[in-house]
C-alpha cells in the first residue's frame, strides 16, 4: 500500500532535492538580520530571516558569543513590531538564543508587558519565554503575575504557568512553593492539561512531604474525570505511596489497589497500560492482585497497533521474570508475536516464552525459533541466545535439543558478537552440566574447522586444552586441534602447539603421539609457533622417554601467571640484552590503576570465554607477598592492614605517587607508587625523604629506594617507620621525592650519561587512628553485639548537617538505604589493632527537613579503643 | 521511573537521514556529534520498516523511539527506557496529525522545508523543557495557525486555492532572494 508512495518519490528525485535553504550561509544570513533595525519593520521578511536563523541552530551551526549577542540585540528591536506571527518567531528564536543575565535585563520589560497583555497567546508564550531565561532575582518582580496566571481562565495561559513554576520549582524551590494555594485550585480545572500539569506541580511541591503526598493521593483518587496523562500521573504518585507505605503496615489489604485496579478499566489505554504497569511493579505483588493486571495485557497484545503490542510484551517479558506462571496464560498470543513484523515484538515475544516456558514445551518453541532466527538482526539473536542459555540451566535434561540448536546457529552466517554470545553459551553450558560437556566440546571442535575469527579459535582451543584432556577419549579431539596447525594463521597455530601440549602434559598414554606431532612444528614458518614448539618439547621431555610430568611443568603450563601482564610487557621492553638474565621478580606487581578512559561495557556481565582474567588476588595477600619480599621488611611480622592508596600528586603532573600505608603491630610502612609521566626523563636512585618531625612517635628505620624509574613504567620505593608496639600512633609526614634525573634522546631512548640531582614536592601524608581499624564482617551482628556486653560501651550524638537523603549520609552502610525512609541503622565490625574487636551501631535519624542526625555506640573489648573510634568519628 | 512523562527528543528527518527540524530535551547529547549519532542509528534502525499506517516502536540504548513516516518524512518522538509507551504515542500522533493540518495533508520534505517556521512552532507547542504541554493535534494547529496564518482567518476556513497560493508566495519569495 505504501510501495506506490515510495515510487513516486523516486521519480522525482532531483526536484525534491530542491530546499529554500540550498547554499544558505551564515555569514549572509547574519547580513540579512540587519533588516530587524530598519525603521519600518517588514514582518514577513523579519519572520523569514529568523526562520533561517533557527534552520542553521537546528543544523548545529554555532553562533559565536559576539554573533549570537548581535543577533539577540537585533531580534529584541522586533517587539516594536504589532505582527502577531513574528511576535511568536521572536518567542522561539530568544529561547533558542538562551541569552546571558545581563542581556536578558534587555527583553525583560517587553516580556512583562506581554504577560501582562490582553492577547492570550502573547501571555503564554511571554510567561514560558521569560522564566527560561531569568534567574531567581526576577523572579520575585514577576510572581504576582505568574500566580495570577496559574489561576488564568485560558487553559494555555495556566498550563504555561505552570509548565514553568515545574522547571523553576528545580532552582527556585522558596518562590513556587508559596504559589500552592493557587496550583491546588488549577489541580480542579476543567481543562485537561492543566490539571495534568498543576498535578505534576503540586506533588513536585510537596514531595518531601511524606504526609501531604498521601493526603493529595487519597483526595484525588476518589474523584473522577480526570485528563488520561493526569491519571497517569496520579497512578505514578499512588504506586509511589504504596511502596513507600509498605514498609510500616506488614500486613493486611495494600491501599489504594483498588484505585490501580479500577484504572484497568480506565477508558484510555495510556492509562490502562499505566495502572497495569504499577500493578505489576508494586512490591511483593500477588498473584490474585496480578490477574486482572495480566488480563489487561493479555488483549494488548493482540492490539493492531505495533505500540500496543511492544507495551505489554515487554511489561509481561519483565514480569515472566519474577512470576512465570503468572504469564503462562498469555502463551498463545505470544506464539503469535514471534512472526510479527516489528522485530523488537517477536523478541520479547521469544525470550519471554523461554522464561515461562515448562520443559514439554521446549522442543516445540525450538523449532518455532529456528525459522524466527533466520530473518532478525544479530542484536536480537544474541538476546534470544541468552535466554536460551538460561533455559537450558533451568532445564539441564533438555541440553540435547538446546545445544543442537546452538550448534546449528553456530554454523549459520553471523557477526563477531553473536557468535561470541554462542560460543560463550556452550561453554557455560559444558562447564554446568556435565553430561552436555563431550557434545558440546565436540560443537566447539566443529565449529574451529571454519571458524574465521581469531579471537574465538584461540580461546575455544585453550578451553580444549583445559577441558579435552578430562574427555573419556581425549585422542578424538587431536585431529581437530592438529588440523589447526596446518590450515590456520600464525596465532592460531601457536594456540593450537600450546592446547597440543596440555594433552602430552595430562594424558600419558598420547605422550608419543603428540611429540610427533609437535616435532613436525618445529618446521613452521612461524618464530612463535616453533618456539613453542620447542619449549614445551623440552618441558615434557619430548626426547623419547615417557616420563611422569612433574609437577612444576603442570604448573608452568595451567598456571596463571600472578605478575600483571601490562607491567611484564614494560619491563621486558626496558630490559637491555646482557649476561645478567630477565628476573621475573624483579617485575613490579603492582597493578597499575586503569586509565578512564577505558570504558566498561555497560551492565554486561563478563561470561564464558570472557571471563578468565581472575582479579588480582586480594591485595592483601599481594602486598604481603610483596613485603616479605623485601629484606628489610621481612623481621616486621605479620601486616594489620594495607591502606588504599592516597594520592600525593594532582593528577597529570610530571610525577605521579601516591602512597600505600602499611600498618605492622610495630611498624608502619609507606609504599610510594611512582610514575615518570616525562618520556624526555630517566629517573635513578630514587627515594622519598620524609620529615616526621610532626608524628613523634615514629622513627625511621629502613628505606628502600627505586634504582630506575623509566618513563610510565611504575615502580615503589619504601620508607619504614618503628612506632611503639600495638598503639596507634598517628602524626602527619612531609615528603619530598628525590632523585637523579636523567635526559633521554625520545628517538634513540637512549640516557645520557650524566644526571642532574632534583627534589620534586609532595604532599602531606596522615596517618590517623582509621588506619588502625581493620573491617571483618560478622555472620551474626545481633549475637556478637550482645555477647561483648555493655561494659565499654561508649555512645554519642552527632549533628552531620543537612543532607539530600540518608543516603547520602550512609556511606558504608549494611544494605542499600530505601529511598525517603526516615531513619537507617547501619551496622559496622572491625578489630582495631592489637586484634581489639569492635562492633559500631550507627543509627540515622532526618531531624527536620533535611538535617541527618547519626547516634553512634560503640562497643568493644577495651575501653580505651571505643574512645578512639568516637575520636575518629567526632575528627570526621 | 520518572515522576512525570518526560520527552528526551523529537525529530524530523528525510529519507535519507538528513535533519528537517530536530529538538531536543535532554542532556544526554550534549554535543552536536552526539547528536547527530544519535539519528543516524535511529534512522538506520527503523528505515526499512513500515511505520505509514500505524505508529512503531523500536528501543535501543535504553530509548524508546516511536515514530511514524509520511512520504519522505520520518517523524520520531524518544523517550526513557521506563517511559509509558503508548504517552509517547500520543505525543508522536499529536505532532503528526498537526503538521498535517498545518501543511493541509501534502506532507512532504519540499513543504515542511518551506514551511519550516510553521514546523519549529508547532514543535514549541507540544513540548516545552521535556514536558508535554498538548498532544491534541487540533489544539497544537489551532495554536500554530492562529497567528501565522495571513488575516488571522481560521484554519477551516481557508480554501485549498488560498493554501496553494500562499505558499506560491513563499516559493517566489525565496527564490527571488
Amino acid at each position: 500500500m505504501a510501495q506506490p508512495l515510495v515510487k513516486k518519490d523516486d521519480d522525482r528525485d532531483e526536484e525534491a532535492d530542491y530546499s529554500p535553504f540550498l547554499g544558505i550561509e551564515k555569514g549572509a544570513v547574519l547580513q540579512e538580520a540587519r533588516v530587524f533595525n530598519d525603521p519600518q519593520l517588514d514582518p514577513r521578511r523579519c519572520s523569514q530571516v529568523i526562520t533561517k536563523l533557527l534552520y542553521l541552530l537546528n543544523q548545529g551551526e554555532s553562533f559565536t558569543k559576539v554573533e549570537a549577542t548581535e543577533v539577540f540585540f537585533s531580534v529584541t528591536k522586533l517587539f516594536q513590531s504589532k505582527d502577531i506571527g513574528l511576535r511568536r518567531m521572536v518567542y522561539v528564536m530568544i529561547k533558542e538564543l538562551s541569552p546571558s543575565a545581563d542581556e536578558v535585563i534587555i527583553v525583560t520589560s517587553s516580556l512583562m508587558k506581554d504577560m501582562t497583555s490582553k492577547t492570550d497567546m502573547y501571555r503564554a508564550n511571554a510567561i514560558r519565554v521569560l522564566c527560561r531565561i531569568t534567574d531567581g532575582t526576577l523572579l520575585t518582580q514577576i510572581e504576582r503575575y505568574l500566580k495570577q496566571a496559574i489561576v488564568d481562565k485560558n487553559p494555555v495561559v495556566a498550563s504555561a504557568a505552570l509548565v514553568s513554576g515545574i522547571h523553576l520549582l528545580q532552582t527556585n524551590p522558596e518562590i513556587v512553593k508559596r504559589w500552592s494555594n493557587e496550583v491546588q485550585e488549577a489541580v480542579q480545572s476543567r481543562a485537561a492539561l492543566v490539571q495534568f500539569h498543576a498535578l505534576a506541580l503540586l506533588h513536585q511541591i510537596r514531595q518531601n512531604d511524606r504526609l501531604a503526598v498521601n493526603k493529595l493521593v487519597s483526595s484525588l483518587t476518589r474523584g473522577s474525570a480526570r485528563s488520561p496523562l493526569a491519571q497517569c500521573l496520579l497512578i505514578r504518585y499512588t504506586s509511589q505511596v504504596i511502596r513507600e507505605s509498605a514498609n510500616n503496615t506488614q500486613t493486611g489489604d495494600r491501599p489504594f489497589y483498588d484505585f490501580l485496579e479500577g484504572c484497568l478499566r480506565h477508558k484510555a489505554e495510556m492509562v490502562i497500560f499505566e495502572a497495569a504497569r504499577a500493578i505489576t511493579e508494586l512490591n511483593g505483588v500477588t498473584s490474585r492482585e496480578l490477574t486482572p493486571a495480566i488480563t489487561v495485557l493479555q488483549l494488548f497484545l493482540s492490539s493492531s497497533k505495533p505500540v500496543l503490542r511492544f507495551a505489554a510484551v515487554r511489561t509481561l517479558n519483565k514480569v515472566a521474570m519474577t512470576h512465570p506462571t503468572a504469564v503462562t496464560n498469555c502463551n498463545i498470543d505470544m506464539e503469535s508475536l514471534i512472526s510479527d513484523q516489528n522485530r523488537s515484538i517477536a523478541t520479547l515475544a521469544i525470550t519471554t516464552l523461554l522464561k515461562t516456558g515448562n520443559e514439554s514445551s521446549v522442543d516445540r518453541l525450538m523449532k518455532q525459533i529456528t525459522n524466527f532466527m533466520s530473518d532478525i538482526a544479530d542484536e536480537f539473536k544474541i538476546v534470544v541466545v541468552e535466554a536460551i542459555r538460561s533455559l537450558c540451566l533451568k532445564f539441564p535434561l533438555k541440553h540435547r535439543s538446546l545445544m543442537n540448536f546452538l550448534s546449528n546457529i553456530l554454523r549459520e552466517e553471523g557477526g563477531f558478537e553473536y557468535k561470541k554470545a554462542i560460543v560463550d553459551s556452550i561453554v557455560i553450558l559444558i562447564r554446568d552440566i556435565p553430561e552436555a560437556k563431550e557434545t558440546g566440546l565436540f560443537h566447539l571442535c566443529e565449529f574451529i574447522e571454519d571458524c574465521e575469527f581469531t579471537y574465538l579459535s584461540t580461546q575455544i582451543l585453550h578451553f580444549l586444552g583445559i577441558e579435552g584432556p578430562k574427555t573419556s577419549d581425549p585422542s578424538k579431539y587431536i585431529r581437530y586441534i592438529y588440523n589447526r596447525v596446518h590450515l590456520e594463521n600464525a596465532t592460531v597455530r601457536a594456540g593450537a602447539v600450546s592446547t597440543l601440549a596440555k594433552f602430552g602434559a595430562m594424558v600419558d598414554g598420547l605422550k608419543p603421539r603428540i611429540f610427533v606431532l609437535l616435532r613436525r612444528c618445529l618446521f613452521d614458518t612461524d618464530d612463535e609457533v616453533r618456539d613453542r614448539a620447542t619449549l614445551y618439547l623440552n618441558t615434557l621431555g619430548g626426547d623419547g622417554a615417557v616420563v611422569e610430568t612433574g609437577a612444576d611443568v603442570k604448573e608452568f603450563l595451567f598456571g596463571s601467571l600472578d605478575i600483571p601482564l601490562v607491567n611484564l610487557e614494560n619491563s621486558l621492553k626496558n630490559y637491555e640484552a646482557s649476561e645478567k638474565p630477565f628476573d621475573i621478580n624483579s617485575v613490579p606487581k603492582e597493578v597499575k590503576t586503569q586509565p578512564l578512559t577505558e570504558k566498561k561495557a555497560p551492565g554486561k556481565k563478563p561470561t564464558g570465554l570472557g571471563a578468565p582474567p581472575p582479579g588480582p588476588p586480594s591485595t592483601v595477600d599481594a602486598y604481603e607477598k610483596l613485603l616479605s619480599s623485601i629484606p628489610q621488611f621481612a623481621n616486621f611480622g605479620k601486616l594489620f592492614k594495607s591502606s588504599a592508596p592516597v594520592e600525593l600528586t594532582e593528577a597529570e603532573t610530571e610525577y605521579a605517587v601516591n602512597v600505600v600505608k602499611h600498618i605492622f603491630d610495630g611498624h608502619v610502612v609507606f609504599q610510594y607508587n611512582c610514575t615518570n609521566t616525562v618520556p624526555e626523563q630517566l629517573l635513578e636512585n630514587v627515594t622519598v625523604i620524609v620529615d616526621a618531625s610532626e608524628a613523634e612517635e615514629f622513627a625511621e628505620v629502613a628505606s628502600k629506594p627505586l634504582r630506575s624509574l623509566p618513563y610510565d613504567s611504575p615502580g615503589q620505593t619504601f620508607v619504614a617507620f618503628e612506632k611503639p608496639d600495638g598503639v596507634p600512633a598517628v602524626g602527619k609526614f612531609s615528603n619530598m621525592l628525590r632523585f637523579i634525573v636523567k635526559e633521554v634522546d625520545p628517538s634513540t631512548g637512549e640516557a645520557e650519561e650524566d644526571g642532574v640531582e632534583d627534589e620534586y614536592q609532595l604532599e602531606d601524608l596522615e596517618v590517623v587512628a582509621a588506619d588502625y581499624i581493620l573491617k571483618v564482617g560478622v555472620s551474626n551482628f545481633r549475637n556478637a553485639w550482645e555477647s561483648m556486653g555493655t561494659d565499654f560501651e561508649r555512645v554519642d550524638e552527632y549533628g552531620l548537617g543537612p543532607r539530600d537523603s540518608l543516603a547520602e549520609a550512609v556511606n558504608a552502610g549494611t544494605e542499600a538505604v530505601p529511598p525517603n525512609s526516615r531513619s537507617h541503622t547501619c551496622l559496622l565490625s572491625g578489630v582495631y589493632i592489637g586484634n581489639v574487636k569492635v562492633l559500631v551501631r550507627l543509627q540515622f535519624g532526618l531531624d527536620g527537613p533535611k538535617d541527618v542526625a547519626m547516634k553512634l555506640a560503640v562497643r568493644s573489648e577495651d575501653e580505651i579503643v571505643s574512645d578512639a573510634i568516637h575520636e575518629i568519628v567526632a575528627s570526621g | 521511573m520518572e515522576l512525570w512523562p518526560l520527552i528526551k527528543n523529537i525529530l524530523i528527518l528525510d529519507s535519507e537521514g538528513k535533519r528537517i527540524a530536530v529538538k531536543y530535551y535532554s542532556d544526554d547529547w550534549p554535543t552536536n556529534a552526539a547528536k547527530e549519532a544519535f539519528e543516524k542509528s535511529v534512522f538506520t534502525k527503523t528505515q526499512k520498516t513500515n511505520a505509514r499506517t500505524e505508529a512503531e516502536i523500536t528501543m535501543f540504548d535504553d530509548y524508546i523511539v516511536v515514530y511514524k513516516f509520511v512520504q519522505d518524512l520520518h517523524f520520531f518522538v524518544t523517550g526513557g527506557e521506563n517511559e509509558n509507551e503508548i504517552i509517547l504515542a500520543a505525543v508522536l500522533q499529536g505532532f503528526f496529525d498537526a503538521v498535517g493540518l498545518l501543511l493541509r495533508g501534502t506532507v512532504d520534505k519540499k513543504e515542511a522545508l518551506e514551511n519550516l517556521d510553521i514546523i519549529l512552532l508547532c514543535i514549541d507547542e507540544i513540548v516545552d523543557g521535556g514536558i508535554i504541554l498538548e498532544t491534541d493535534a487540533n489544539v497544537i494547529a489551532g495554536k500554530v495557525a492562529s497567528h501565522s496564518m495571513d488575516a488571522g482567518a481560521p484554519l477551516s476556513e481557508q480554501t485549498i486555492t488560498q493554501a496553494l497560493a500562499t505558499a506560491r508566495e513563499h516559493l517566489t519569495r525565496s527564490l527571488l532572494k
